[in-house]
């Protein structure tokens, strides 16, 4: 442990690629299995203790300190995880012979929630903060220390003198602490078999398309484009054994598996292969004309019902059943489609179409444009709400896992604009813990012009906690110090005297907020320190612009 | 006869010493000023008469330019103020000069601390307890998560990254009065001899500690020194000049920062800081309730910080306490 602890500590304050690369390298080098393993699992975020939650810490620390106290450091460090580590009483036991990673992890593991509050504070005990700091990450998940999963990767990749690439593709049919994966790139053993194991293939990813990129030389003819579905990204994987049965899984784009809460898709898949597409249920709202020919899509709110679930019920079946619009094929009953090009993977999944059962897939379709300004055009008229905007994808590109320069770019829609007025501000969290950077944000109920005895006010209607520079941040940090009006917590209550002008993907009916609007992706398009505060948005106009 | 204390009142912008019509630490100018200490959301120019320890007046005046109507009052001197206030300066232990005030009226006694630290420090006279019924109190560490290690510990930090990097420099992040100051003067006290460079804003407030008995060692000036020059030596600077372009004159610097708040680690990464030296002016968490156990006052009265959470303290602790609101107090850079 503390080998792992020294290594996250050093992690936090390290800045710069290449300097953490060396530490993460030289860590998985000098220590040995199965510690390094677990340490990359807990790098890369694969690592899960149900038993422990960060409800968990929180109430072991409210048999320690006045909980008062607790939630004002709490809110001023911006870390459970650190907040604990700092103010867990150290014992005279701490770093009395602590155990090693695997053996916390083994602890960790065998927890449930009746079990954790006794057997935590033990392993908290023989450690001192920087331990103990490490294990409560480690416990609840989420380092949060600057290290990506690829970084932590590509760092195992270096180590060891192997390919990312080679390390990405075996990854996701492994798991911790990844004695296999080790064997192969640290001891020269033959590389992990991972051929009859339904897992993940990392996503091929697009870029942004900014506007001022159409000019730069992105030649429509070497294109194509297509719809992008406003449902999940997903994969879905068909292996059989040895013994012949076949086994199905379903990926997000994360990679993580949700089988679980699509069970009608379980079956559906005739044949092995690898597919990818977009998850989307039925509904009324109809993307009909360019649903394609099984019909069209609900809006994402209409997905949001499904997710999440571990458990489904025939009535949300026969209500919401699922099914993936399908962009891409990887592979193919055994063929692996990846290194051909997008055209060649294309011809491919249009005469696989027929094999596959119209109820639960169909084909995204292509989108015919003569140029730039034709396909801008049939952007903009593009109002289904089922359609988040246009992929661009280069004919001739292979199927490369992550988001590689030049070869699909996305092209979503405008965002929808609303002026709101700025209501409450909360901390944000590990870098921006001591700036206000959480904003909650407000449409106008009533005239705010009208008669001085009708009273209007202000319904919250969304958060927000980006869309604005570090110098704006600053800025808006100090506005929140100076118009304080309450502090509920860690949340303040600010003077009405700003506007921001919010820009959201769609707006949906929702029961968990007052205004009973719900927005799906907001952020600070702009910060109106121009506006009076009368002049910003009603709800009404809000309400107006609801798809469900 | 008036009520208890109504002789005393603060104000946002300073702590209004009624029968006397004098200020403690005004954040605007006016007749009387009665200063803790040198630092700028305490002292500044423009006041008819500035009350201060003689230290304090001389770094007011080296900054803030202010030789008029300035009257030195020494630690464990009294000084009678009009309306039968008497005024009495004590040491607070944050940095050279630094005092806590003592008034007396009426057979009322209110002290009044400035900012103010526990552990020892080479470059300043101890703190010292003192018995009031009124202690008006600084919180800018009152939260319990701030406790500040022993300094040897941070010194042995610094030190040790000099050893494993010889050919780079620790570039030192310290506020240029004070800070700065105890730095040196504990890598003295820890054996290390060797020269050390400072920014140019630090050479004048070096000096003027030196005029005043605080012996500093050999320092140079990074603008009089090749990058070669300093390679394997400590610079000190304004934490200002971390992350700007000064920096880049230096041999491959490794970032510090002496403050308390590097206690955090998001602190510490926001400044970009590399290697965190928890070193602090101020009482920790531990500190500011031990002394209002020692001082032990019929009420407390909490001037700036994370005053919440001390309120919170002395709620549990059966203390009277109250939170004064007071402008132009800054926690930046400590």
């Amino acid at each position: 442990m503390k080998a792992f602890s020294a290594l996250i500590d050093t992690l936090v304050y390290t800045s710069g690629r290449n300097r953490k690369l060396a530490l993460i390298a030289a860590y998985l080098r000098e220590t040995p299995d199965p510690d390094r393993g677990w340490a990359l699992a807990a790098l890369t975020g694969e690592l899960d203790f149900p038993g422990v939650k960060s409800s968990t810490i929180r109430n072991l620390m409210k048999d320690r300190i006045d909980p008062v106290l607790w939630t004002l450091s709490r809110d001023f460090v911006g870390d459970t995880a650190e907040t604990a580590s700092m103010l867990w009483p150290e014992t005279e036991m701490a770093n009395d012979n602590p155990a090693s990673l695997s053996e916390t992890v083994g602890t960790l593991a065998s927890l449930n929630r009746s079990t954790a509050p006794k057997e935590l504070p033990e392993l908290l005990d023989r450690l001192d903060a920087n331990g103990r700091f490490a294990l409560i990450k480690l416990a609840t998940g989420g380092m949060r220390i600057g290290v990506s999963a690829r970084l932590a990767k590509t760092a195992f990749a270096q180590a060891f003198g192997v390919s990312v690439d080679e390390v990405e593709e075996y990854w996701h049919a492994l798991d911790a602490p990844y004695a296999e994966l080790f064997a192969w790139a640290a001891n020269g053993a033959a590389p992990p078999d991972t051929q009859n194991r339904p897992h993940f293939r990392p996503f091929m990813l697009a870029h942004p398309l900014e506007e001022a990129r159409i000019d730069l030389g992105v030649d429509l003819a070497h294109y194509a484009a297509e719809w992008k579905w406003d449902g999940i990204r997903v994969q879905i994987v068909r292996v059989t054994n040895d013994e012949g049965q076949a086994q199905t899984r379903l990926y997000s784009r994360s990679g993580d598996d949700i089988s679980a809460t699509f069970p009608e898709l379980l079956d559906a898949l005739p044949m092995d292969g690898v597919l990818d597409g977009e998850l989307l249920v039925r509904g009324n709202n109809q993307g009909t004309n360019q649903g394609g020919e099984a019909g069209g899509a609900a809006s994402f709110n209409a997905l949001q019902q499904r997710l999440g679930r571990k458990t489904v019920s025939k009535k949300m079946l026969a209500e919401a059943p699922a099914f993936i619009r399908l962009y891409d094929a990887l592979i193919v009953e055994g063929d692996d489609l990846r290194e051909q090009s997008w055209a060649g993977r294309r011809a491919a999944l249009e005469a696989l179409m027929p094999r596959l059962p119209n109820t639960h897939f169909d084909l995204s379709q292509l989108v015919a444009a003569r140029d730039f300004a034709h396909l801008a055009d049939i952007r903009e008229g593009a109002r289904d709400d089922a359609i988040e905007g246009l992929m661009l994808k280069r004919r001739d590109s292979p199927y490369i896992a992550g988001r590689k320069t030049g070869l699909w770019y996305k092209w979503k829609r405008d965002p929808l604009l609303v002026d709101c007025v700025l209501m409450y501000a909360q901390r944000g969290s590990g870098k921006r813990s001591s700036f206000y950077s959480d904003y909650t944000f407000g449409c106008w109920a009533g005239d705010p012009n009208g008669d001085p005895g009708q009273d209007a006010e202000l319904l919250p209607v969304g958060k927000a906690y980006s869309g604005f520079t570090d110098a704006e941040l600053k800025k808006l940090d100090k506005l929140v110090r100076q118009t304080t009006l309450n502090r509920f917590g860690p949340v303040r209550e600010v003077e009405r005297t700003l506007v921001f002008e919010v820009a959201f993907d769609s707006v949906h009916t929702s029961k968990r907020h007052k205004s009973g609007l719900a927005m799906r992706f907001p952020r600070i398009h702009r910060i109106r320190w121009d506006k009076p505060v009368h002049e910003a948005d009603n709800i009404e106009s809000l309400r107006a612009l609801i798809s469900d | 006869m008036t009520a208890p204390f109504s002789w005393i009142r603060p104000e946002p912008w300073g702590v209004h010493v009624v029968p006397a019509d004098c200020w403690i630490d005004p954040s605007r100018a006016v007749d009387r000023a009665l200063v803790t200490h040198g630092h700028a959301d305490h002292a500044r120019g423009g006041h008819g008469q500035t009350i201060a320890t003689p230290e304090t007046l001389s770094i007011m005046e080296l900054r803030y330019n202010t030789r008029e109507g300035a009257v030195p009052a020494q630690y464990g001197e009294t000084v009678r103020l009009p309306g039968g206030v008497d005024a009495t300066y004590i040491p607070a232990g944050h940095v050279l000069g630094s005092a806590q005030i003592l008034l007396e009226h009426a057979g009322e006694r209110v002290v009044i601390t400035g900012d103010y630290k526990r552990r020892a420090d080479p470059t300043c006279a101890p703190f010292e307890v003192t018995p009031c019924d009124i202690f008006i109190t600084e919180a800018t560490f009152g939260l319990p998560v701030f406790t500040h290690p022993p300094i040897a510990e941070e010194m042995a930090k610094l030190l040790a990254a000099l050893t494993h990097h010889p050919d780079q420099c620790v570039l030192v992040g310290a506020y240029a009065l004070g800070k700065a100051q105890r730095v040196i003067a504990e890598l003295r006290a820890a054996g290390h001899t060797q020269p050390i460079y400072l920014h140019g804003a630090m050479e004048k407030m070096c000096r003027l500690y030196e005029e005043h008995g605080v012996s500093l060692g050999e320092l140079r000036l990074v603008a009089d020194h090749t990058k070669d020059d300093m390679r394997g030596h400590i610079v000190i600077a304004p934490p200002s000049a971390l992350s700007g372009a000064w920096s880049r004159r230096l041999p491959a610097p490794i970032t510090a920062m002496a403050s308390g708040w590097m206690r955090v680690r998001g602190r510490a990464r926001q400044r970009g800081v590399e290697l965190p030296l928890i070193i602090s002016d101020h009482a920790d968490w531990n500190e500011l309730t031990q002394t209002i156990t020692e001082v032990n006052p019929a009420e407390t009265w909490i001037t700036h910080g994370r005053e919440e959470a001390l309120l919170r303290w002395c709620e549990l602790n059966q203390r009277r306490a109250r939170a004064l609101a007071l402008v132009g107090r800054e926690e930046e850079d400590e």
